[in-house]
């Protein structure tokens, strides 16, 4: 399944490119890229384990960026 | 924002009144600078304390921290303090640069629509475009935004389709007609039926398209990606040796020399201007194609598109507009409007495009009762009366019949007429080409493309007259779709550049996927183009493919520069700062300086 996230107050691009890849990495995740300049990040990711990947990403982003809000769009 | 500038301001008097304190006074010039400091460091200290509660060790704000404090410690409070209060100037220009950006590449892509006016039991309301659903009617009134797809069945006006095409002609829309979602109404309301969902309304397909288009990266983004993956780890590593290494081996060299070399280099270390650099490059090109009636997929199209030299079209739809016109009259023994008047009406009847072409030519209202019986022969042509004369009007082969012979005047279908048993006159119909199709072949050998091949299943002499007209050089007709993609295979090996083919994308997918870039033309509202594409123009113009490579020659410009420019400062004042030559303060110029002159040098390719 296709999803969009918006990651609102993402302000470097660095942290863009890391978040990129660590999602990449979940366990469940098709594919993902984050778009540095319109704070969105597409994921595919596994129907079943979708609410897992979710959980995951929203950890990496609070790790990487702490002030990105995370919206589900 | 403003809260900000008054706290760096604080920090910069701060800073001043510290410098012109003369250093005999060693503790107010200290408090000074001490105060300078952390007003103007709170932000950046809170922001590495936070990043290294989370585990992430290595972010730009610890690495600036750490290059302060360190100076700090090691008495150079003035270098210390004007690395934090340039680092956080440099982040409010950084952070105005890419709010910048992000508005105008919004701004091009200000196509959607926020609200759709639905008539419900007569009664209009206002719902989210996503609200509304298939069959629904909409109102749309003049000047607003269509916001799905849908058939206009009340009405007529000016479709504005600039948003979509970058036509600005305005397109006429009646009652019947097909309207996208992304235009706006020109003159008067219009009632719309909706004919398709939100999510797969132009505007959404092309928003999607666009977005996504950021995921396929050309090779110039993977390597930056890339480099700064190693760049930081790299830098650390070499301020560490730096710090130690030179006063241990080295005769007189002191340790608090070294140590500020060190700190200068974890004040370049950040890669940020590395990683934004490109990728904004790239989506500028992006956006600004898009704003054009340009939709590219992604930057690897871009990255192709600037080496291409060789080009391929499809005939039919593509270089001509694929719809039949009276290109020729050849009249014995009567005028013009006369041999036109007897065709017309000879074919009155016939459901045949060539008949309706040449009723089309006539332009008048047929009289029906001047017509007398007609028979028609699938293959032959019709034979008919036309003001009591027997008039035949068809192939040469119906003339043959009643023994005259006729004259070929050039490519596309002729009708011959004659009248009482005698030849009058000939019409010739044929596809006509796209109005600017010579004028844009012209335009792609100027922007480097140096061959030019046309595939066709048309037959000989008309694809030949028509690659002489607009001026393609090699022509390869006759060909059966699996024939198109062994040529184009041929084509490919033998390229030395890239090579990008240009269909209608109706029945050439195969091909569009083989070329290096497919590029769909015409495709403003056909789903199965913009599939099976690369590149999608969504005007008929053949010209916008030049307009097309131009952006992508800019925008490869505009990112080697970036990259260039980003990795020899950087590097750069590494070595002059591991020489001692250059102190923390340029150091800051190589983190933030870099990254603003990047951000600003890619808005170019926004520009024209």
């Amino acid at each position: 399944m296709k999803v969009k996230i918006k990651l609102n107050g993402l302000c470097c691009a660095n942290c863009a490119a890391k978040i990129e890849e660590k999602t990449a990495k979940l366990d469940g995740v098709e594919s993902v890229s984050v778009n540095f300049l319109t704070e969105k990040m597409i994921l595919c990711a596994e129907d079943a384990k979708l609410d897992a990947v979710k959980a995951q990403i929203e950890k990496i982003v609070h790790k990487i960026e702490p002030d990105v809000e995370i919206a589900y769009i | 924002m403003k809260k900000e500038i008054v706290i760096l301001s604080a920090g910069a008097v701060l800073f001043a009144a510290a410098l012109l304190v003369p250093a005999s006074f060693a503790l107010p010039r200290f408090i000074l600078f001490l105060l300078a400091f952390c007003i103007s460091g709170a932000e950046v200290i809170t922001g590495a304390v936070k990043g290294i509660m989370r585990g992430n060790i290595f972010n730009e704000n610890t690495l600036m921290v750490t290059a302060a404090i360190g100076a700090f410690c090691i008495g150079e409070y003035a270098e210390a303090v004007f690395v934090v209060l340039f680092y956080r100037v440099g982040e409010l220009f950084e952070d105005y640069a890419v709010t910048r950006s992000r508005r105008s590449i919004s701004e091009v892509m200000n196509i959607c629509p926020e609200y759709a006016n639905r008539i419900e039991d007569g009664v209009v309301c206002r719902r989210d475009p996503e609200d509304v659903e298939i069959g629904d009617i909409l109102l749309v009134g003049p000047g607003e935004r269509v916001p799905l797809d849908g058939v206009v069945i009340d009405g007529s006006s000016f479709a504005d389709t600039s948003a979509l095409t970058g036509e600005s002609v305005p397109r006429r829309v009646d009652a019947g007609d097909e309207i996208l979602s992304g235009c706006i109404n020109k003159n008067a309301a219009l009632k719309i039926r909706v004919t398709k969902t939100f999510e797969d309304s132009t505007v959404s397909r092309i928003l999607e398209l666009v977005e996504s288009a950021s995921a396929r990266k050309s090779t110039a983004e993977r390597f930056i990606t890339k480099f700064a993956k190693y760049y930081t780890p790299v830098v650390l590593v070499c301020a560490l040796l730096l710090a130690v290494v030179p006063p241990l081996v080295l005769e007189g060299a002191l340790f608090a020399d070294y140590i500020y070399r060190a700190l200068s280099f974890l004040v370049v270390s950040c890669p940020c201007a590395l990683v934004i650099s490109v990728p904004l490059a790239f989506f500028g090109g992006i956006g600004a194609a898009a704003k054009k009636g340009i939709l590219i997929k992604g930057g690897n199209y871009l990255e192709v598109l600037s080496k291409t030299d060789t080009a391929v079209f499809d005939k039919t739809g593509t270089l001509t507009k694929g719809t039949f016109a009276v290109r020729q009259i050849h009249t014995e023994g009567m005028s013009e409007e006369e041999l036109l008047f007897l065709a017309a009406h000879a074919e009155s009847a016939s459901l045949h495009p060539i008949a309706q072409s040449i009723r089309e030519a006539y332009g008048r209202e047929i009289d029906t009762s001047r017509i007398g019986t007609s028979e028609e022969t699938a293959g032959y042509g019709i034979r008919t009366a036309v003001d009591g004369r027997t008039v035949l009007a068809g192939n040469a082969k119906l003339m043959a019949q009643i023994g005259l012979s006729c004259p070929v005047y050039g490519d596309g279908t002729h009708v011959y007429i004659a009248a009482d048993g005698v030849y009058v006159g000939c019409i010739r119909i044929a596809d006509v080409l796209k109005a600017d199709a010579a004028s844009g072949i012209a335009s792609l050998k100027k922007a480097g493309i140096r061959e030019t091949y046309m595939l066709t299943g048309d037959n000989r002499h008309t694809a030949e007259s028509t690659a002489a007209e607009v001026g393609i050089d090699r022509v390869k007709s006759e060909l059966l779709p699996d024939e198109k993609v062994a040529e184009l295979e041929k084509i490919l090996s033998s390229a030395s550049g890239t090579t990008i083919y240009a269909g209608d994308g109706i029945n050439d997918a195969p091909v569009l996927a083989l070329a290096d870039v497919g590029i769909a033309m015409g495709a403003l509202g056909s789903d199965a183009a913009i599939e099976a594409a690369d590149i999608v123009i969504m005007t008929d113009e053949i010209g916008k493919i030049e307009t097309a490579i131009r952006t992508a020659k800019k925008t490869m410009g505009i990112a080697k520069q970036n990259i260039v420019f980003s990795v020899l400062i950087k590097v750069g004042i590494l070595v002059l700062c591991s020489l001692n030559i250059v102190g923390m303060d340029i150091a800051v110029f190589g983190d933030v300086g870099v990254m603003v002159l990047a951000v600003l040098n890619s808005f170019r390719v926004l520009r024209n």
